[in-house]
């Protein structure tokens, strides 16, 4: 039976787990959850996600929330059907894709989605005007972050050593937004991480994935 | 054994979430102190083993790590049969109960931390680092906050711990942040939810985060 993420395709947090799911050649299906008519609010759906957030992922009596969570399920569960981005066959490989994954979650996310929910969100969803402030200080603690990426990166490949892991895919959600924006500068100026995008841009899960998610210009 | 290093103070509340962790796999450690007053977590030396310039960083033998959580994890791991054997779900278990308890450790740290965070910045740190308190940002997350801990008190309500019948990872990450928020003068976060009370009495009174506490009374060596 096919598993189901509940989410609508343009949720950064939903993308995460879809990515997983195609990088894996699961078969799933994509259940839409509309905001406009506060459906990630309504019963069913907190039944699923008590946070009243998105997504959601059931697989038969298995109901999960919180994006990276659902992730590591999917890259576990469909381990022999696509590459081992968890690692944890090796301590130490798999001590640094969870410490790249941490480090995205608590430091990379907090700058970089401050930054869309000003530029994207607030605009399209609250007819807002974005916070200059609130941008240039995301702005700056963003390129703080991406100075020590890049440092990293010209020691090894990706994150979390010379192989591909879920804490490279971690970081596509946002960055595909803030790389088509006017910010695109954050990532273009640094060779190494500019590289290490352009190589999780090419992978197809991530063409499949957002062909339908429109960015932000 | 003697090969685990902890660098940070243990009043710094991911510092102490890895602490707790040590206790609770019973895995022997030292502890160098980090004296953020004189900004040693931004000297050249730390900055090489934490590149962020935040406290914790962790070394086994010749493993260096930072971030609490993955730190935690790595305990874990490599311990596994060391202390308590549930912390990220039974043995036999299998992907669902890790899955349960990796969702609410997520939980923890992307929507009980977030707004804790602050509180105890603005409760317990503030005034020390002699700057003013923030009562719009205090107020705000106050609500924040407790609208976490009304979605956590419905869930204790069905089961014993967050993640299951089991103290796990998930819970005790909980600890730091919770501790300073009770003892900042806000435990009518806790009180006044009977679950979450129950909860917090149960997992604030195992013997590791007594330790814990004990060793954040300490003054640094």
């Amino acid at each position: 039976m096919a598993v189901k993420v509940y989410g609508p395709a343009i949720s950064t947090a939903t993308v995460r787990v879809l990515l997983c799911l195609e990088e894996m050649g699961a078969q799933y299906e994509l259940v839409p959850i509309d905001y406009s008519t506060g459906e990630h609010k309504s019963p069913p759906h907190l039944a699923r996600n008590p946070f009243g957030q998105v997504p959601a992922f059931e697989d038969g009596d298995l109901m999960l929330f919180e994006s990276r969570a659902i992730s590591r399920y999917v890259l576990r569960k469909y381990k022999s059907s696509g590459p081992d981005l968890l690692r944890e066959g090796s301590l130490e490989e798999s001590a640094m894709v969870d410490l790249w994954l941490e480090v995205e979650a608590q430091q990379y996310d907090k700058a970089i989605s401050a930054i869309y929910i000003e530029i994207a969100i607030k605009p399209v969803y609250f007819g807002g005007v974005p916070d200059e402030k609130v941008v240039a200080e995301s702005v700056e603690k963003l390129g703080k972050v991406l100075d020590v990426y890049e440092a990293r990166l010209s020691k090894s490949k990706y994150l979390a050593g010379d192989f591909l892991s879920f804490a490279d895919l971690s970081h596509i959600p946002y960055t595909h937004h803030i790389v088509a924006s006017p910010h695109a500068s954050l990532f273009e100026s640094r060779p190494h991480v500019k590289a290490w995008w352009e190589s999780l841009a090419s992978r197809p899960a991530y063409k499949k994935v957002t062909a339908g998610t429109p960015t932000s210009k | 054994m003697g090969s685990v290093t902890v660098y940070g103070p243990p009043i710094s509340p991911a510092v102490s979430r890895v602490l707790a962790c040590l206790l609770e796999k019973d895995v022997v450690f030292n502890l160098v102190n980090i004296d953020m007053s004189k900004a040693q977590h931004k000297s050249p030396d730390f900055l090489k083993i934490q590149p962020f310039g935040q406290v914790p960083a962790f070394q086994d033998e010749h493993t260096t790590l930072f971030e609490s959580r993955a730190i935690c994890r790595y305990i874990c791991d490599k311990y596994a049969d060391r202390g308590n054997r549930s912390l990220l779900g039974r043995r036999g278990g299998g992907l669902v109960e890790r899955a349960h308890v990796e969702q609410w450790l997520e939980a923890e740290g992307q929507s009980f931390n977030p707004p804790s965070s602050t509180l105890v910045f603005q409760l317990a740190f503030a005034r020390q680092m002699g700057l003013p308190q923030d009562p719009a940002a205090i107020l705000l997350n106050e609500g924040k906050l407790a609208k976490v801990l009304d979605v956590y008190e419905r869930r204790l309500q069905e089961s014993r711990f967050l993640a299951g019948d089991e103290f796990s990872l998930a819970d005790l990450s909980h600890l730091p942040n919770g501790h300073y928020i009770r003892a900042g003068g806000k435990e009518e976060f806790f009180t006044s939810r009977k679950h979450v009370a129950r909860w917090w009495e149960d997992i604030s009174m195992r013997p590791s985060w007594r330790k814990v506490v004990e060793m954040q009374r300490t003054p640094p060596a």
